[in-house]
């Protein structure tokens, strides 16, 4: 029985890739988007089961929502990227889906301020 | 002979040994008649008529009452237990120990060692695992012959893997002879003990009651001695249920524990570490199976302080405050890269401290460290290897390998450390400081996200129960990474029994098991323990809770319920991914839904208080409260927390 634990070091390329996910949305991408779809493509294809049902990230895939990276950089990195997270291609995630998941991604809503929840001070 | 030979006994035993002795042709008479087998009990030169006078008084296999001034093997072998300290037998129970089993509670009283209910042999073998990260020394799992040595097989594993002394007594009818058909056959064998002897540092069955003391001591001394682990002592079902006199057991010999002075390095060696680390611009701790101890994590912090040296505690066990400012655990990349000396410190993985080996469909070795990077293992944690089994991947070499005990060194490390410290230490301890002096307003801004998500964030679930326990003496001691490490980012962990690391062998099934051993080590002082368990893992055997219950044993369990064997469900999704077809398939098979569980009706099934599924963040507080009062009062309870998946 296999029990390997996805590296958090190996994701790290892709946490720093992120990073640089404040670059503002393309009004056309958000457009182009559904935000109830991306929801459940988002939990169809998976997405959550590393990034968290809200893109918050975790151990095994980092924060990807609020401000995900402009859709541009988003798909480029979804379709091409070659590390832990294999590469996801047109024919397992449609375009379509992919605009939906980023409209969805782009809805959630900012992280309240810690400053204004009692239990992280 | 178990016993000396001044006196008669007699019991099934050794009447087979004596047909044994009697050759072929009593066997030959034995399978005629039980009359001819009889007539030729008496081996030659034995004293027949004193033998036969006991006989009489206990009659083998005809339910007679003990003859005054008779005890029994099992009694025995209960004083050796106690001899050895051992405080508590975890066990399911089974036929093959019953001689044993009825002399630990009768004769024994059922007190050191008592009796702790099992309902399957591997939690028998996961509660003394955690028991043992507590207290650092043995409980005994008392295991049926042959199927419960493979129900216990993988909890052995893990207990190898984790370096954790757990002592194994394996019950056995060794007579061929005398086994009855059916199930006593079934259970019994002829060397118990190959089964998992790939994986146990030592092993005995002993065939007479003289060797079992002798057996008792060196299993002990294997489990404890050296780089701790599991061993295993065969006990005969003939010879735990033969009837000696008094007399004889007054005579045999009980095992004696005497103090255990870990190997610590000669002066000279420590001398050339101290001048390595001193010498270094840029030295680096990573600790793995240190932290054991109320005295190691002040002995290690007294020496990070004198180098003013950057920690990576890799959480084998809990090594390093995680406050402290010299604990870069969490940015421990580039002060490993840029390290010219490492100080690998009891590491059961080198390879995995220094080289990177991520889950791509090429696997490339990226190093952690520095082309010149200096390494230098202190311990003796890599010694217990065996070929077959046991963490062995791509050969990773040591610069200078100093095989003793780490926490042993320490206090000449430190002496020596001092005696060499430089005045530019300061400074690099300043830097550290700097780059660690934010680490938990970062990871707070990490936890906001998804702050009121439901399912209820890892972060969050970690937060609210923190708020309720911050004022406590604590023990987590379930793995934490499956809640991405929440509580080493959120939490303040500073004692050696506030983590205990990881199951050894990554096998399913330990985290709640386990708990429920530490939180009895835990109970005479006052500590909560908060084991944080995975829906997957609880399932492999839920009937923990019950012995919990049964035993008054308080703990808090927190199932993270992310309704699946989640690793898996992502293993999945990865293949499927990159084989370019249906990603949305990756729950067959990985996911524990439709329907859904009620872990809640199934802790108030085995009399455990319970609430849940909790899904709304809001509700978490008032039910950690309750549980947690219910906790105080000196029973388990549980909550079933509908969480994110990390």
């Amino acid at each position: 029985m296999k029990r390997i634990l996805l590296s958090v070091a190996a994701l790290a390329g892709a946490a720093a890739f992120f990073a640089f996910s404040n670059a503002p949305i393309a009004e056309a991408a958000q457009a182009q988007g559904d935000v109830a779809r991306g929801q459940a493509a988002f939990e169809r294809i998976g997405c959550w089961a590393c990034h968290g049902h809200q893109g918050q990230g975790g151990s095994t895939g980092p924060k990807i929502a609020p401000n995900p990276l402009a859709f541009p950089a988003f798909s480029g990195f979804v379709r091409t990227t070659s590390g832990e997270m294999p590469p996801f291609t047109a024919r397992v995630l449609p375009d379509q889906d992919l605009r939906d998941i980023h409209a969805f991604l782009m809805s959630v809503p900012a992280a309240p301020a810690v400053a204004t929840i009692p239990l992280l001070q | 002979m178990s016993g000396s030979d001044k006196q008669p006994r007699i019991e099934r035993r050794q009447f087979l040994k004596g047909a044994a002795a009697a050759g072929p042709a009593l066997a030959a008479a034995s399978l005629v008649s039980p009359q001819a087998a009889q007539a030729a009990q008496t081996p030659a030169g034995a004293a027949a008529p004193a033998t036969m006078a006991v006989r009489e008084q206990h009659p083998p296999g005809t339910g007679q009452p003990l003859a005054p001034g008779y005890v029994v093997g099992g009694d025995h072998m209960t004083d050796c237990l106690r001899a050895l300290d051992i405080e508590y037998v975890a066990s399911c129970p089974g036929s093959t120990f019953r001689g044993f089993q009825e002399s630990i509670i009768n004769y024994g009283g059922n007190k050191k060692p008592e009796f702790l209910t099992a309902l399957h042999e591997d939690s028998s073998v996961h509660f003394a695992m955690g028991y043992a990260k507590i207290t650092g020394k043995p409980m005994a799992a008392m295991i049926h012959g042959v199927v419960g040595v493979q129900h216990a097989s993988m909890a052995i594993y893990n207990a190898f893997g984790d370096q954790v002394p757990v002592y194994i007594i394996a019950g056995n009818l060794l007579s061929e002879w005398g086994r009855r058909p059916g199930a006593e056959a079934a259970h019994s064998s002829t060397d118990q003990a190959q089964m998992v002897r790939d994986y146990i540092k030592w092993d005995e069955q002993p065939t007479t009651l003289r060797d079992f003391s002798n057996a008792a001591a060196r299993c002990y001394e294997a489990a404890v001695s050296g780089a701790p682990g599991p061993v295993m002592l065969t006990a005969d079902a003939d010879m735990q249920e033969e009837a000696i006199h008094e007399d004889h057991k007054a005579d045999l010999r009980l095992p004696k524990i005497g103090r255990r002075i870990p190997a610590s390095a000669d002066s000279g060696t420590v001398q050339e570490l101290a001048t390595m680390l001193c010498n270094a611009e840029n030295p680096v701790l990573s600790l793995d199976r240190y932290g054991n101890n109320d005295k190691s994590i002040p002995l290690m912090v007294e020496l990070a302080e004198a180098l003013q040296a950057p920690v990576i505690d890799t959480r084998g066990r809990m090594n390093f405050p995680n406050r402290h400012p010299l604990n870069v655990s969490d940015i421990g990349g580039p002060y490993l890269r840029n390290a010219d000396v490492v100080l690998a410190v009891e590491p059961r993985d080198l390879f995995g401290m220094v080289m990177a080996l991520d889950d791509e469909d090429v696997r490339t070795p990226r190093p952690r460290i520095g082309q010149n990077t200096k390494v230098v293992r202190l311990g003796i944690s890599h010694t217990s290897q065996k070929p077959n089994y046991g963490g062995s991947q791509r050969y990773a070499p040591a610069d200078l390998d100093i095989q003793a005990d780490a926490q042993g060194t320490m206090p000449a490390l430190i002496e020596a450390v001092k005696r060499m410290a430089k005045p530019n230490f300061a400074a690099r301890g300043e830097r550290i400081a700097n780059q660690t002096k934010n680490l938990l307003e970062r990871a707070k801004a990490e936890a906001a996200y998804g702050w009121d998500a439901s399912p209820i964030s890892t972060a969050r679930l970690c937060a609210e129960i923190w708020d309720q326990i911050k004022n406590e003496e604590y023990t987590v001691p379930t793995e934490t990474n499956f809640l991405s490490s929440w509580p080493q980012r959120l939490w303040v962990m500073d004692k050696y029994y506030n983590f205990l690391g990881r199951s050894g062998g990554w096998g399913v099934g330990y985290n709640s098991a386990a708990a429920i051993g530490a939180a009895l080590a835990n109970k005479p002082h006052g500590r909560v323990t908060v084991a944080l368990a995975g829906d997957g893992d609880f399932m492999m055997a839920p009937g923990v809770i019950w012995t919990a219950a049964h035993h008054q044993i308080p703990i808090l369990f927190v199932i993270h319920n992310n309704r699946g064997y989640h690793q898996e469900t992502m293993h999945l999704q990865r293949m499927a991914n990159r084989r370019n077809r249906a990603v949305t398939t990756a729950d067959i098979g990985t996911t524990i839904k439709d329907p859904n569980m009620d872990f809640a009706m199934m802790a108030k099934s085995m009399g455990v208080y319970s609430e849940g599924p909790v899904s709304n963040p809001v509700d978490l507080r008032p039910a950690i409260q309750r549980a947690l009062a219910v906790v105080k009062r000196g029973e388990p309870a549980v909550l079933d927390i509908v969480a994110q998946p990390r």
